[in-house]
């Protein structure tokens, strides 16, 4: 029970700031999949022809997983500045709670924020005319997906000591996996080469994932247990990394 | 009622030409501090007065040796201790996207405060400095001198027995650095012990029952302001404190 109420301690501060700034987080994170579904879905996607649907519902699962992952990412990444910089973390160090209840409410707010994020993807694209089939298991594959760029966003908070290096994740591992993952078309088409490393990377088996499942195509499972195994070693390193910052 | 046995602690470090090595910044202290006492602990910089601030508070742990709050150690009992003490660190280190009243709340749920208990200690601790204007104001909006008593109220909301405070005056005016001065006093007629580094001399003669002296992370002295001036034969504890860090008469206890 205590362990609960700690990880509501961490949830909670990471709550009222949201709340405080909810209208200008919904107007902020609106701006990107607007451009995406006018850009790709309404202007380049006219021309382009997929094997089920219109492009625009092929588009939209994987606007779903990398705007998910981008936001839980970089809703997590203030954590480095209350290491580095104003050091407020130390409050949770030095507090008597769970240390693991940090990682998880950390992780949970960041959850939250790219479910929201992905809510108003999906009423865009409804507006835009998008026909998409959502299901509970639909709705664990985002979790997932948030929760592991949660974490990855977590251990690198813990790890880098710079601003610099810290936008340097985005410039190196976030953008490249936006484009390449699956998201805007299949992987399939990139050479072999290319494939067999993308295919390791979680973004491209959410992307499989949601757009089966968005669009009734038949989907491998065995990409739900990627993603639960990189959710669990996430965890796993970014549980350890905050445990070795009182080494 | 904190037993302090051969702490030590060593950092990785990169000397000029590059090569990796061990630093020691705190090397084989041991002292014990009584219930109740002001204790000072005085060093000039780098002296590894905040390393040893830091391993007492659980923040770091030390290469080696034993710390124990009324014979709990530290590396079992963390959870426990943690319930004992209050930090009051060298920066200030508020949650900058909080308010002055949410950072005081956050810390009274970390340390699991009822609430109905914290609201009431959180308004009667901001009054008791006189801060309760701005409870909902932003924390950036406050002066030094706020800053520093907020950061002394937050420490105390949980009701801590030892109190750490990492120079708790740094960069203050005199007027600001009285007033916290008898805030401290205050504390340590309550009940509370003390443990105080500084730089600032006039400060640990004001205030601290004892005072030990660091220098390059080794206690070379530990006595009362008063034992320090008999036996260095000096008018202020600041000359003993030159006459024990200039090296002359520095002798490891």
């Amino acid at each position: 029970m205590q362990k609960l109420y700690d990880i509501g301690t961490v949830f909670w501060r990471d709550w009222i700031v949201l709340r405080r700034r909810l209208a200008k987080f919904i107007l902020s994170r609106m701006v990107a999949p607007i451009l995406y579904l006018v850009a790709f879905g309404w202007g380049l996607g006219r021309s382009i022809q997929v094997e089920s649907g219109t492009y625009l519902d092929f588009l939209v699962p994987g606007i779903l997983a990398l705007n998910s992952m981008n936001i839980s990412f970089n809703s997590i990444t203030p954590v480095h500045a209350e290491r580095v910089y104003h050091k407020s973390l130390e409050e949770y160090i030095l507090a008597p709670i769970w240390p693991d209840a940090f990682v998880i409410g950390k992780t949970l707010a960041a959850i939250l924020r790219g479910l929201i994020s992905s809510a108003i993807i999906l009423i865009l694209a409804a507006l835009f005319g998008a026909h998409l089939t959502l299901s509970p298991l639909f709705l664990l594959i985002l979790i997932l997906n948030c929760a592991i760029f949660a974490e990855i966003g977590f251990i690198a908070a813990m790890k880098i000591n710079t601003f610099e290096e810290m936008s340097q994740v985005n410039t190196y591992i976030l953008l490249p996996m936006s484009f390449l993952c699956g998201t805007f078309f299949k992987a399939t088409a990139l050479p072999d080469a290319v494939r067999v490393v993308i295919e390791c990377l979680p973004l491209t088996h959410t992307s499989y994932l949601l757009r089966g499942l968005a669009t009734g195509t038949p989907t491998a499972l065995s990409s739900l247990l990627v993603l639960i195994l990189y959710t669990i070693g996430g965890w796993l390193l970014a549980r350890r990394m905050f445990h070795n910052l009182t080494k | 009622m904190i037993e302090i046995e051969g702490l030590v602690k060593r950092f990785p470090h990169r000397t000029p030409d590059g090569r990796e090595e061990w630093k020691t910044a705190v090397d084989g202290l041991s002292f014990s501090i009584g219930k109740g006492e002001i204790f000072g602990l005085l060093g000039p910089n780098g002296a590894g007065k905040t390393t040893t601030i830091r391993m007492l508070t659980m923040q770091t742990q030390p290469t080696s040796g034993r710390i124990t709050y009324d014979g709990l150690g530290t590396a079992a009992h963390a959870q426990e201790i943690k319930r004992l003490i209050g930090v009051v660190p060298q920066h200030v280190n508020f949650d900058q996207d909080l308010t002055v009243g949410e950072n005081l709340e956050l810390h009274a749920r970390l340390h699991h405060i009822k609430r109905r208990e914290r609201e009431a200690r959180i308004r009667e601790l901001l009054a008791y400095v006189e801060l309760t204007d701005v409870i909902n104001d932003g924390v950036r909006r406050l002066s030094g001198g706020m800053k520093r008593r907020l950061l002394i109220v937050r420490a105390l909301i949980h009701r801590p027995r030892i109190l750490f405070l990492d120079e708790p005056t740094v960069a203050l005016d005199p007027q600001v650095r009285r007033r916290i001065w008898d805030l401290i006093r205050d504390m340590a007629s309550r009940g509370v012990t003390v443990f105080l580094t500084t730089h600032y001399i006039e400060e640990a003669e004001a205030l601290c029952h004892r005072v030990a002296m660091l220098e390059r992370g080794r206690l070379v002295a530990l006595d009362t302001p008063s034992g320090y001036r008999k036996t260095y034969h000096v008018a202020t504890l600041e000359d003993a404190f030159l006459t024990l860090t200039g090296g002359a008469h520095a002798k490891t206890l």
